[in-house]
């Protein structure tokens, strides 16, 4: 494993700019998570690191070495794909063993063997390494593209959506299992997703792009709290952060030059009101998630959505009072205004 | 659900549909057997029978055919016949009991061996050729690639017996008329535009991300063409070369106009078996028949890939 730097990272499609101006330092054993809509260049940047696309401008780093201009094979990493991510022609075992089979490392058929079956025992697919791989269900496909990345012991694992194409429930276990396997084995991870979910539990910084540019880099819970600007907040939480004017809603302690605020569930205090004319809003629908409902509500015509507790007793139609407590102040240039 | 509409369902077809289809598909494959059987029935005839009017039907079963096929025989005087020892083999059992003798082998042994070489050998050439540049076509950004593959095709686009005169002119000057080689050459020529364009569309369906996939496992590019494209084209590749074998194995223009001797191929050589008294048809249904063996063979061993190929990749999995 090793530590992996990105320094002024560009690269073009024709006139479009997939990714601009990449500096990213992963760390020794961090996984980090790119978050981004699609086609903002997370699947570019995978691939320039990995060598598949040549950068226009910029360097890419693994360990001391340069890799910018080396080819995939001598750089030494591992890709999981966003799709196509078994070789259908042949079985389990030798997908996993495919890699240690190249010519450039030469593994004896015995260490392969053993070094095979550790993995899928690790990935929980040992019972299956005689099946071809086009007979395997999705989940089980999926272990074993993370397996044949796992065989080895790269300097950097980078995996593109790797869990997309699953349902939640395997979404979920896979979830768990990638991230007690990271940390068994200390690997520097590099993974994509659109899946707010999967960035939140499993990196230990996450990273948003946008059209390109990492927009903001940092802990989970900094990515959540301390937005940068506009963009990133509106890319985590559910329901997604309600963006409304200043003066819709009373509120302690404004600062100057706020265009936009930015209100998640924890910073919105709802209470009934005994009348209409004592409130500011109203209850307008209520959404049964099951654990939870999301609680719709009508403040001057805009809407507000926020969690709330099955049991708050809302009904629809109902008269409430809305505040705002500690909210994200977002400026003109949609920059959040940090000196409250 | 109602019992209409499970009756008709969208992707499974009813038991009527199924029995039609498949009464039609058998009485069609019985009307195109029949020059086939034809051709095995005279194979088994004795030479008046074969020209027999009405046809014959029900016939007392000869090798003779085939013994005139694979032998030359001269007539003889019945006295010297009866001055040989006891006759080998069946053929020359039968030779002299039409007053000959068995005088060596005819030619259409070589002439066979010669149609095996060429049309397994352009085939081949045609389908390695064709595979590479396929490959180049579909995954590296290629110089004027759309035109490219249009002149590929537009070889294709009129008769190959339209360049007859030229291309005789040329091997002349060559000296390549009436060689293996040359008409290797010319098959692989004919067929690799055919080879080009149908293993473009087999290679371009296999996803890059496999050969990616390879490239990062620590293989070269000409390691993950053989390890990880080849085994997952092998489907185009055989039809591909059933396609291009079949050309070059019943070719028959060039094949009489540039061959007459040591490169001859078996088309134009199986109608210029002359019995006493004309055509020896007998001769000429076995020699049809042993003809049709290789590529009925080659076809049968390849059928598993044939049957999906001829989809054009549509159904691949
Ligand atoms: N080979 C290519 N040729 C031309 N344009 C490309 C190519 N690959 C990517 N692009 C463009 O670069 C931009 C970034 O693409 P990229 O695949 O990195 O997006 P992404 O973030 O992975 O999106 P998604 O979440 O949909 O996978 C897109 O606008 C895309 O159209
Ligand atoms: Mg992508």
């Amino acid at each position: 494993m090793a530590e992996v730097r990105l320094e002024g990272l560009g690269k073009s499609f024709g006139t479009s700019r997939a990714v601009t101006g990449m500096d990213l330092v992963i760390a020794d054993g961090e996984f980090v998570v790119l978050l981004g809509p699609t086609g903002a260049g997370k699947t570019t940047t995978l691939r320039l690191i990995a060598g598949l696309e040549r950068p226009d401008a910029g360097s890419i780093r693994i360990g001391e070495e340069d890799v910018t201009g080396l080819s995939p094979a001598e750089r030494d990493v591992a890709f999981v794909f966003q799709q196509y991510s078994l070789y259908p022609h042949l079985s389990v075992f030798d997908n996993l063993a495919f890699p240690l089979k190249s010519p450039a490392r030469r593994w004896s058929a015995g260490e392969i063997d053993a070094r095979v079956r550790d993995i899928a025992r690790m990935v929980r697919i040992d019972h299956k390494l005689d099946s071809k791989s086009t007979k395997l269900s999705g989940g089980e496909m999926q272990r074993v593209a993370i397996g044949r990345a796992l065989v080895r012991e790269p300097s950097i694992f980078l995996m593109d959506e790797p869990l997309s194409s699953l349902d939640a429930k395997l979404r979920a276990d896979l979830r768990l299992e990638l991230k007690r396997i990271q940390s068994e084995i200390g690997a520097t991870l590099l993974y994509v997703t659109h899946d707010q979910i999967e960035a939140m539990t499993m990196a230990d910084r996450i990273g948003i792009l946008a059209e390109g540019h990492l927009t903001q880099i940092g802990s989970p819970r900094e990515i959540y709290t301390a937005p940068a600007n506009l963009h990133v907040a509106a890319r985590l939480g559910h329901p997604h952060i309600n963006l409304i004017k200043p003066g819709l809603l009373p509120c302690q302690s404004m600062p100057d030059g706020v265009r936009t605020i930015g209100a998640r569930t924890e910073h919105i205090l709802v209470e009934a009101a005994a009348s209409v004319a004592q409130g500011n809003g109203r209850v307008d629908w209520i959404e049964h998630l099951g654990d939870q409902n999301h609680l719709h509500i009508l403040v001057d015509g805009q809407k507000i959505t926020l969690l709330a507790d099955p049991y708050s007793g809302f009904k629809a139609g109902d008269p409430v009072s809305v505040s705002l407590k500690q909210p994200l102040f977002f400026g003109a240039d949609d920059r959040r205004i940090t000196d409250v | 659900m109602s019992g209409l509409s499970s009756a008709h369902s969208v992707v499974e077809p009813g038991i009527w549909s199924k029995r039609i289809a498949g009464t039609l598909v058998v009485i069609y494959a019985l009307i195109t057997m029949i020059p086939l059987l034809w051709i095995f029935a005279t194979s088994l005839k004795s030479p008046p029978d074969s020209i027999s009017y009405p046809p014959k039907i029900l016939f007392t079963p000869t090798v003779e055919g085939y013994c005139n096929l694979f032998t030359t025989r001269s007539r003889q005087t019945q006295d010297y016949i009866e001055s040989l020892g006891p006759p080998a083999n069946v053929c020359e059992e039968i030779a002299r009991d039409r007053s000959m003798v068995v005088v060596g082998a005819s030619k259409y042994w070589p002439r066979f061996v010669n149609s095996l070489v060429i049309a397994f050998g352009s085939t081949f050439l045609a389908v390695f050729l064709g595979t590479l540049a396929a490959y180049g076509f579909s995954r590296f950004k290629v110089p004027l690639a759309d035109d490219l593959l249009f002149f590929i095709l537009s070889t294709r686009m009129m008769p190959p017996i339209a360049v007859a005169i030229p291309i005789y002119l040329m091997y002349r000057e060559l000296g390549l008329s009436d060689t293996a080689l040359g008409m290797i050459l010319l098959y692989t020529a004919v067929n690799v535009s055919l080879a080009v364009w149908l293993l473009k569309g087999f290679i371009d369906e296999i996803p890059r991300e496999y050969e990616e996939a390879a490239l990062i496992d620590g293989y070269t590019r000409l390691q993950a063409f053989v390890k990880v494209v080849l085994p997952q084209a092998t489907t185009g590749i055989a039809a591909t070369a059933i396609f291009c074998l079949i050309f070059a194995w019943n070719e028959y223009a060039f094949a009489v106009l540039l061959t007459s001797g040591t490169a001859q191929t078996a088309p134009p050589f199986i109608p210029t078996i002359i019995g006493e008294g004309g055509m020896d048809w007998p001769a000429v249904g076995a020699g049809t028949t042993i003809f049709l063996v290789p590529i009925l063979v080659f076809t049968i061993l390849l059928r598993k890939h044939l049957l999906r190929g001829i989809t054009f990749g549509a159904v691949r999995k």
